[in-house]
């Protein structure tokens, strides 16, 4: 009987996406082995069609050839089939109260950040000026949120941190678009992010900030966005 | 775990989002104190309790607020995991699953079903009500997906958090078609959603919780004639 040379967890991911990334941090922080694969999003590959059809979307996660899409749902999954793979991302089951918390600004990030971001680098003139605004707001709550603690869940790394820390890569490319300063306004957030950056699966995720800079430069001239 | 403790949900009566928490409160077996708010003039508790959106619903156990309706249905789920069925089931690909069909409902068909009465052209309109039941098109084969053949609902025999989600949509559906003449959910179109809408409003909790069809149809198009009112900024 031919052994299955399948790798047991697969990850087709981009770059530079923090959506991706979340997933890669989570896989890194329970020692889960996996196969990335970068995706073409020009010339999306049949394996990403076949196994994401709603969306046709990275990341996607496949475990024994099983696909889990949405990235928050990927790290949820990941956290639940490696239950005994140290550290919980999510509270455990005895505190519920802790898991609402966890979901509800997971979800705030989710419907906020990446909106704002996009705004951000695509619209120009007034509509642009609000983005920033909206950021700033976003980042602020979120500031507020954090308060005193080492982390969003407290002492230890979680959900929330992961669902958050892709996106501190884009900080300076709010500055450059939006003319402000992150650590300005929300300091804690920047030391957060200093932290998160000092664990080896956050800082092998994050795509350098330059690097972030250069492709929104990229997604600007390809959208017609005046520079 | 609280053997029941104190429970409070703040709410408004159209809101298909509080009727989510209704609905899995009801499915659970749970009493609660219901708070109608009046969302033209929010009270102190639902701010200081939602200070992040101000919006309803809010579910207050033993003082301690949960916010976002999802959430919310989550956590009566696992506050009260003895009560009741679970809502969410145990296996992690089927939460998997149960979680990618609930962020596709709330991004594809909520979001733009919800611009339905404050667009203010027809053509916006055609446009919103087109993307709405494309996703219910989508869902279609969600629901044949997640129930695996095994019942009519996406928890499969038994109610799950998909149709928590969605079942507090119910009333909206029917009052849609109603006010706009656009049937988001068509028997002849999504036959299994078709069967699973009239499964659901069989339940003895949709029975107690769901809303009066007519009574939406009237505030909504009084809503709707508020929004046009509006001044374009608004």
């Amino acid at each position: 009987m031919a052994a299955d040379l399948r790798p047991e967890v697969v990850l087709l991911d981009f770059w530079v996406s923090p959506f991706g990334q979340r997933c890669r941090i989570a896989l890194a922080e329970k020692g889960v082995p996996y196969e990335y694969r970068e995706e073409d999003l020009l010339n999306k590959g049949d394996l990403l069609l076949r196994s994401n059809p709603v969306h046709k979307k990275i990341p996607v996660l496949l475990h024994a050839g099983r696909p889990v899409c949405e990235s928050l749902a990927i790290v949820q999954y990941v956290d639940e089939a490696w239950p005994d793979a140290a550290p919980p991302l999510l509270p455990r089951d005895d505190d519920p109260y802790a898991r609402a918390q966890a979901r509800f600004w997971a979800d705030y990030i989710d419907k906020k950040i990446y909106d704002c971001q996009t705004r951000l680098w695509k619209l120009k003139g007034d509509a642009q000026e609000q983005a920033k605004k909206d950021l700033i707001e976003v980042l602020e709550t979120l500031e507020a949120e954090l308060a005193g603690k080492p982390y969003f869940g407290g002492d230890n790394f979680g959900f929330v941190d992961v669902a958050l820390v892709p996106f501190t890569s884009w900080f300076p490319t709010y500055e450059k678009l939006g003319g402000f300063s992150v650590e300005k306004c929300c300091p804690k957030i920047v030391a957060w992010a200093k932290l998160c950056r000092e664990r080896e699966s956050v800082a092998m995720a994050l795509t350098d900030p330059d690097k972030v800079y250069e492709f929104v430069q990229f997604l600007q001239s390809k959208f017609g966005v005046k520079q | 775990m609280t053997e029941g403790g104190e429970l409070k949900l703040l709410g408004m009566w159209a809101s298909p989002f509080v009727t989510r928490a209704k609905l899995a409160l009801q499915i659970k077996g749970l009493s609660y104190e219901y708070v109608e708010e009046d969302l033209g003039s929010k009270s102190e508790l639902l701010l200081s309790s939602n200070p992040v959106h101000k919006a309803v619903p809010v579910l207050i156990h033993d003082g301690k607020p949960v916010c976002e309706s999802s959430v919310v249905v989550q956590y009566i789920d696992e506050a009260f995991a003895g009560a009741g069925p679970s809502l969410l089931p145990a296996d992690p690909y089927e939460r998997a699953v149960a979680r990618f069909w609930a962020a596709y409902l709330e991004d594809k068909l909520v979001t733009p079903w919800r611009q339905v009465l404050r667009v203010k052209t027809d053509e916006e309109r055609a446009e919103v009500m087109r993307q709405t039941i494309a996703a219910a098109d989508v869902l279609e084969g969600g629901l044949k997906e997640s129930s695996g053949g095994m019942g009519p609902f996406f928890g499969g025999e038994s109610v799950g958090y998909v149709d928590v989600l969605l079942g507090g949509m119910i009333s909206w559906v029917k009052a849609t078609e109603v006010f706009s003449g656009a049937k988001i959910i068509d028997a002849a179109k999504t036959p299994l959603l078709a069967a699973w809408m009239e499964r659901f409003c069989e339940l003895d909790a949709a029975r107690a919780v769901l809303q009066d069809v007519g009574a939406l149809v009237e505030y909504a198009r009084a809503l709707q004639a508020r929004f046009a009112a509006a001044a374009p900024n608004n």
